[in-house]
């Protein structure tokens, strides 16, 4: 076998692990459930500040709310068309009602901006802000995520 | 003898109908049983209102607990429900029935009219419920505002559009008595199991059925297809939640969210919705008995396409 074969060989295989990587990175699914898993590690520490299970700490809820808002940011373009089927949760609902759950998303991004300041108020402020923010889970959960 | 036989078999016939008429007859619960006048405890009506989860399927709208002229239709392997207006209205609620009426659609799952009612209407379950709550919640119904308007009628295919053949449905699978305590358990847990089995109507998502639409009594609370086509519904014995504590239980009817703090989704986020309503002491109790439910397989999820 001439070298050059082994060349154009290794060439290929390179590109298509390279090709493998980027197509992981942007495979809408794994990111939407990182953020969403993010999502949930952050509402369990601020639960445990609101029950009191916890000592308040400004610092954590900045964390908070800068990752739901990332989460908020980043989901309108996760839900392409492609990524219907796979391992995943999202019901048909969210591309056939997708104005709704737009807005759904855009309100859920809307409630963190508008309480993160009372969040970071103190822990009674942070009691409020939770349960506007919480909302937005389960309204959202209801209508566009499979039982389970 | 060709006479004969015929003769024979048409009378055959004639008996065979004649029994499944008898037999799938509607029952309905006597009226005089109802004639002592109930003292009625409103706020006792309210808790079995909010564990019976009535507003989600005969209100409109997530946040509207008063309004039940009829809901959103209910998707079903059967057919589409469109649940009824069971507002005060004298004529298109329920403001003209009698105790007795009310009772029997609950417990018989007849209609005033002497329809047999489908059991998407959860009656398999409400029956375990005792008639002084009944009453109460009856009275706690009227103390809600009229709302007018009928809902359409059910979109059923053939056969299951023949309300008769629910009567033989019945005879199969309609088949729990009221509650009784376990004297050999704790008032906690016997509280739990009564508002787990008989209001809450748990076991009508959280157990499988089988091809004709009857819970498998074996696989109770074990999980299985979502009836509305929408996933799977957890496993909520043992097996399914044994990580979960007593407190986690409770939590999560009060608030959605789970040990790992997901939200409850599906069908689930409207019954948290309601057993929010309830009092911790009846959270903790449904908890204590959930956690005492021992472990059990339920069937095994289709692979993920």
């Amino acid at each position: 076998m001439k070298l050059s074969t082994w060349f154009a060989a290794g060439l290929v295989a390179t590109v298509a692990m390279a090709a493998t990587a980027v197509v992981a990175q942007q495979d809408p699914i794994a990111t939407r459930k990182e953020l969403m898993k993010a999502n949930g590690r952050n509402a369990g520490v601020i639960v445990k500040m609101v029950k009191g299970e916890e000592a308040f700490d400004a610092n954590k809820v900045k964390t908070a709310f800068d990752q739901w808002d990332e989460t908020a940011t980043k989901f309108p373009s996760l839900f392409p068309d492609s990524s219907k089927d796979g391992d995943t949760r999202a019901l048909p609902a969210v591309w056939s009602e997708r104005a709704k759950f737009d807005a759904a998303i855009a309100k859920f991004k809307k409630d963190v901006d508008d309480n993160r300041a009372q969040a970071m108020s103190g822990a009674d402020g942070l009691k409020v802000a939770l349960a506007a923010v919480g909302k937005n889970c389960s309204d959202c959960h209801e209508t566009f995520r499979k039982a389970q | 003898m060709v006479r004969n036989l015929i003769g024979l078999g048409v009378a055959a016939g004639v008996i065979a109908i004649a029994a499944f008429w008898f037999f799938t007859a509607p029952k309905v619960e006597p009226a005089a049983e109802f004639a002592t006048a109930h003292k009625a405890d409103l706020v006792n009506g309210k808790t079995m209102f909010d564990i019976g989860g009535c507003v989600s399927c005969h209100a409109k709208g997530r946040d509207d607990r008063t309004h039940l002229g009829g809901g959103e239709p209910l998707t079903s392997p059967f057919g589409t429900f469109f649940p009824p207006n069971i507002s005060s209205d004298p004529n298109d609620g329920i403001g003209r029935w009698t105790e007795a009426q009310f009772v029997t659609a609950m417990r018989d799952g007849t209609s005033p009219s002497g329809e047999h009612l489908y059991p998407a209407f959860p009656y398999p379950s409400y029956r375990r419920v005792t008639t002084a709550d009944l009453r109460d919640l009856f009275a706690y119904l009227k103390t809600l505002p009229p709302v007018q308007g009928r809902a359409p009628d059910h979109n059923l295919p053939f056969p299951f559009n023949i309300r008769r053949l629910v009567g033989g449905w019945k005879l199969l699978f309609l088949n729990a008595t009221p509650f009784t305590p376990d004297p050999g358990r704790s008032a906690q847990w016997n509280r739990g199991a009564y508002l787990v089995n008989g209001p809450g109507h748990c076991a009508e998502c959280h157990t499988a059925r089988n091809a004709l639409g009857g819970l498998l009594d074996g696989e109770r609370f074990a999980g299985g297809p979502d009836p509305e086509g929408k996933g799977w519904v957890p496993n909520i014995t043992q097996k399914g939640i044994g990580s979960w504590s007593e407190k986690d239980v409770a939590d999560f009817l009060q608030s959605g969210m789970t040990p790992e703090f997901d939200s409850a989704g599906g069908g689930m986020a409207a019954v948290i919705r309601n057993t929010a309503q309830l009092t911790d002491a009846d959270r903790q109790a449904m908890a204590v008995y959930i956690k005492s439910l021992p472990p059990i397989d339920g069937p095994v999820r289709p692979a993920k396409k």
